[in-house]
């Protein structure tokens, strides 16, 4: 990076700070500071639950998905539009009517405090140790990258996003990341055509999409019923749907989105953006992905690409090899790749077949050999990282991109984690202030003045205790794993409260707060004993808690006329 | 401390806003209609290119 690089860099991510800061310095009312800006139109909700969802593994991991296994992944978005719908018809309407500042006190409206302040706890236990992550993750992979400490990094992003989170809250939060996504946009849209620029003459878009999808990399829709398969349209839909649910309907980072402006109408509009608009968004990362894996058959590439991992421990003869193999591989790779495309140009079939299958092979053993290269880092080291895939689009960043679009790029992860992590540090401020302080301290509630002091002290402080999570999560291996682990034990019986209060009327509080207490020492129980993909806790969380709700009411005396409970 | 009920917001009484749309559930059922729409683009681009 040279000094065009660091003036987009730091004039972004530091201007649009800045600006969010200076613009929300006079927000003074607890309305405007938890739930935005009440004229807020539905663009800006739009752009505020989009970049909320994208944090900046999105934009690192997902091109690398594509890299490595191609785009079928795009299936696992395919139950967010239909999730999207019942949010707009079931959740958000309540959530309004009620005029609440969080979901978890609609939990306390319609059931009764003891549940209200489970659902708020399984939030905060789960988004809490989730903060540490968004920061961490995307930190260590561009600390890695530009040889910079990784300490620095993580304070600094730490430090931009509680200034500005903790100055103005909701409206903050919305204000920024209006110009995060317009960075990320214009970041991503750079790479993308300088990629297309720098693919082999005569290749194109369509002679590389025509490579990429013989070496099967745009399998996008499966309809296969095989359960071994990670990716199809069945996973996608149904698992899809139930994870979005939890996620928009239930996770306060998303519902602090999209429950102020200006009417219903906006909220509304807001999340049907999203439903539109995110499957194609990810297609195109993840296309982004494929195409960086035909660019790099035609141009150097490491035979591992997190280069200061493999410089760590490459040292004897038995990686010089493999390195070695791994040149002869490439090479072989793209002769039999520009044999197939003539073969194709020659409209004689068997030819072309035969071409197809000769390409097929090479690029098996370049794989095979990536492969080695990965078991021969385990082999050196237990402890090493051998997941090199989310190292493909920055390499490519860094190596392929002009002085100045680097920068615009970089930043592009940069606005990606601070957008994302700035809804989690205002839902976890908000969450505490009003379904806990709130609760304990029931009088302090009408002073407004101080709901927004004590507001802004909890937001700082979760800050404080992300940043400080991150410095240690250093020390910690597959932490990213651990977090998805933690959030699949949680989310499925949280989701389960939010199901019985829409649609089991006649489930009362007493009855879904003991249900859902058991349904999630089961769920910790299964954890420990049994050996399921963690995905599965989701459903086994959610289910458990409806059927044991169904199961107490049939003992347990009815339910109190609802209102009888007390609200924050 | 919490705001009032927002007793005047219907949510199937207020209209979507949206030209073309009548109701909110037309909206739906085009967001579905383009969903189907998205995964049918996906296989064709996917048999052209495979």
């Amino acid at each position: 990076m040279n000094a065009a690089d660091w003036l987009v860099l730091l004039g972004t991510i530091v201007g649009i700070a800045a600006y969010g800061s200076w613009r929300t310095r006079q927000v003074r009312s607890l309305n405007t500071y938890m739930r935005g800006n009440a004229a807020t139109r539905w663009g800006t909700i739009g752009v505020s639950v989009m970049a909320t969802q994208a944090s900046a593994i999105t934009f690192l991991s997902i091109p690398g998905q594509g890299f490595e296994s191609g785009i079928g992944f795009v299936q696992n978005y395919f139950g967010l539009p239909l999730a999207l719908i019942i949010v707009c018809a079931v959740f958000l309407p309540m959530y309004r009517r009620l005029s609440v500042y969080t979901a978890y006190e609609f939990l306390g409206r319609r059931f009764d405090q003891k549940t209200r302040l489970l659902g708020a706890g399984l939030f905060l236990l789960q988004r809490g140790l989730a903060a540490g992550v968004t920061i961490y993750a995307p930190a260590i992979i561009i600390s890695t990258v530009l040889g910079w400490p990784l300490t620095p990094v993580i304070v600094f992003t730490g430090l931009l996003v509680i200034v500005y989170t903790v100055t103005g809250g909701s409206e903050a939060v919305a204000v920024t990341q209006k110009w995060q996504m317009a960075v990320i946009s214009a970041g991503m849209v750079t790479a993308m055509v300088v990629l297309l620029l720098r693919l082999p003459d005569g290749l194109g878009f369509i002679g590389a999409a025509h490579v990429a999808g013989a070496l099967g990399k745009l399998q996008a829709v499966d309809f296969s019923l095989d359960p071994s398969r990670r990716y199809t349209v069945w996973t996608g839909v149904f698992g899809g749907l139930f994870l979005s649910l939890s996620y928009f309907g239930t996770d306060q980072s998303q519902v602090q989105r999209y429950i102020g402006g200006a009417s219903l109408r906006e909220g509304r509009l807001g999340l049907m953006f999203n439903a539109v608009l995110k499957i194609p968004m990810q297609f195109v990362i993840l296309l982004l992905g494929a195409l960086l894996f035909v660019f790099y058959q035609f141009a150097p590439h490491p035979v591992f690409f997190n280069q200061a991992e493999w410089r760590r421990y490459a040292q004897d003869v038995r990686f010089r090899d493999i390195e070695a193999q791994h040149a002869s591989a490439a090479a072989q790779s793209q002769s039999a790749i520009r044999a197939w495309l003539q073969a194709r140009a020659s409209d004689d079939a068997a030819r072309e077949a035969s071409a197809r299958a000769a390409m097929i092979a090479a690029d098996d053993r370049a794989r095979a050999v990536r492969a080695d290269a990965k078991a021969a880092l385990a082999a050196a080291d237990p402890r090493a990282k051998t997941k090199d895939s989310d190292y493909v689009f920055v390499t490519f960043i860094l190596t392929q991109l002009p002085h100045g679009a680097v920068g615009l790029v970089i930043a592009v992860m940069f606005a990606a984690a601070l957008s994302s992590k700035a809804s989690e540090l205002a839902a976890l401020g908000t969450t505490t202030t009003i379904d806990f302080w709130r609760h304990f301290r029931p009088l302090a509630a009408a002073d407004e003045a101080r709901n927004v002091r004590v507001a802004r002290h909890f937001t700082a402080m979760w800050g404080v205790f992300a940043v400080a999570f991150a410095l240690f999560a250093g020390f910690a291996e597959n932490l990213i794993e651990a977090i998805n682990i933690l959030g699949s034990i949680f989310y499925g019986v949280l989701l389960g409260l939010f199901v019985v209060a829409f649609f089991l009327r006649r489930v009362g509080g007493s009855a879904v707060f003991f249900a859902a207490v058991t349904a999630q020492a089961l769920v910790i129980g299964m954890y420990f004993s049994l050996n399921i993909g963690y995905l599965w806790y989701n459903l086994i969380g959610c289910a458990t808690c409806i059927g044991f709700s169904l199961a107490l009411q049939m003992v347990l005396p009815p339910q109190a006329p609802a209102g009888q409970s007390r609200a924050g | 401390m919490t705001p009032a009920p927002r007793a005047e917001e219907s949510p199937e009484g207020e209209a979507p806003g949206v030209p073309g749309f009548r109701t909110w559930r037309g909206v739906y059922v085009f967001v579905f209609g383009w969903f189907v729409l998205v995964v049918l683009l996906l296989s064709v681009f996917m048999e052209i290119f495979s």
